[in-house]
């Protein structure tokens, strides 16, 4: 019985792709934010792939890591957006032009 | 051949609720279905045996991370949420930009890894992924990051607060 790492990697690549286009397209600032979490969390199939690929748990360690700095991002980067609705009344980014021009 | 069976099945699910999330146009819909990606990961990663990612996955990922997503859609006002835009130029530059990453994603992949992958059988694989080992690991070679990751927990639960806090009215005490 074998594990078939390619597979992995090529559903963590669309998976990665799907987040990309996410970030581009949504103009709500809180999918942008879930669609960065799909982002890593694409990373970390390709992690948890070649570490149990090669037998070496750093990978495995590493996505735990990876982990708890999502969980850190996810709780400042929404109480960015509670602080910015609070200023300007909106969760569209297009709106959250202050440092553009 | 049940392990293959059961990835394609979780794989596809993981594809459609990404999907899901990217295409629904009310926020907790998309939370939801990224709720289901997640979980569908979750049992990818038993598929690679890997039970304690598998575990920390629905626990940190599905637990934790997305309630706090639909605490804060349904803290906010739900009538200011922006609407998807019909197509336009743009879109087609976001479709252009997302293939060549996904080309380039799997032109290294394909690149890097010529020879194929030495894959491990399912006992070596169990192994590795077992609590155990992974314990062993994180608590004598990587103690240090993992203490370094506890303070950085503190640090953003505190920088939570203070961005969420709601400012006090700035008042004219001269105490000093």
């Amino acid at each position: 019985m074998q594990i078939e790492t390619d597979w992995y990697l090529a559903l963590s690549a669309i998976l990665f792709t799907i987040g990309v286009l996410g970030v581009l397209f949504r103009r709500n600032v809180i999918i942008v934010l879930m669609s960065v979490e799909l982002m890593l969390n694409a990373v970390n199939i390709s992690l948890v792939a070649l570490s149990q690929s090669f037998g070496d748990a750093s990978g495995q360690i590493l996505v735990f890591f990876v982990m708890s700095v999502a969980a850190a991002e996810a709780a400042v980067g929404l109480a960015i957006v509670i602080a910015l609705f609070r200023n300007k009344e909106s969760v569209n980014v297009n709106d959250f032009n202050l440092f553009k021009y | 051949m049940t392990v293959s069976v059961l990835f394609f099945c979780l794989a596809a699910a993981a594809i459609m609720g990404a999907l899901g999330m990217l295409m629904s146009r009310n926020p907790v819909n998309s939370a939801l279905w990224l709720i289901f990606n997640l979980l569908c990961v979750a049992g990818l990663y038993l598929t690679l045996n890997a039970p304690f990612i598998a575990v920390v996955q629905v626990l940190v990922y599905a637990g934790a991370i997305m309630v706090l997503f639909l605490f804060v859609i349904m803290l906010l006002n739900l009538a200011a949420m922006p609407t998807l835009h019909d197509f336009s130029l743009r879109h087609a530059i976001v479709y252009a930009l997302a293939i060549i990453v996904l080309g380039q994603l799997a032109y290294v992949f394909s690149s890097t890894f010529k020879g194929g992958f030495p894959s491990a059988d399912l006992a070596d694989a169990a192994s590795t992924g077992s609590v155990s080992s992974i314990a062993r690991e994180l608590f004598t070679r990587y103690v240090l990051p993992l203490e370094m990751i506890g303070v950085l927990l503190l640090a953003a639960t505190i920088g939570a607060v203070i961005l969420a806090r709601r400012l006090p009215r700035r008042s004219v005490d001269n105490t000093d």
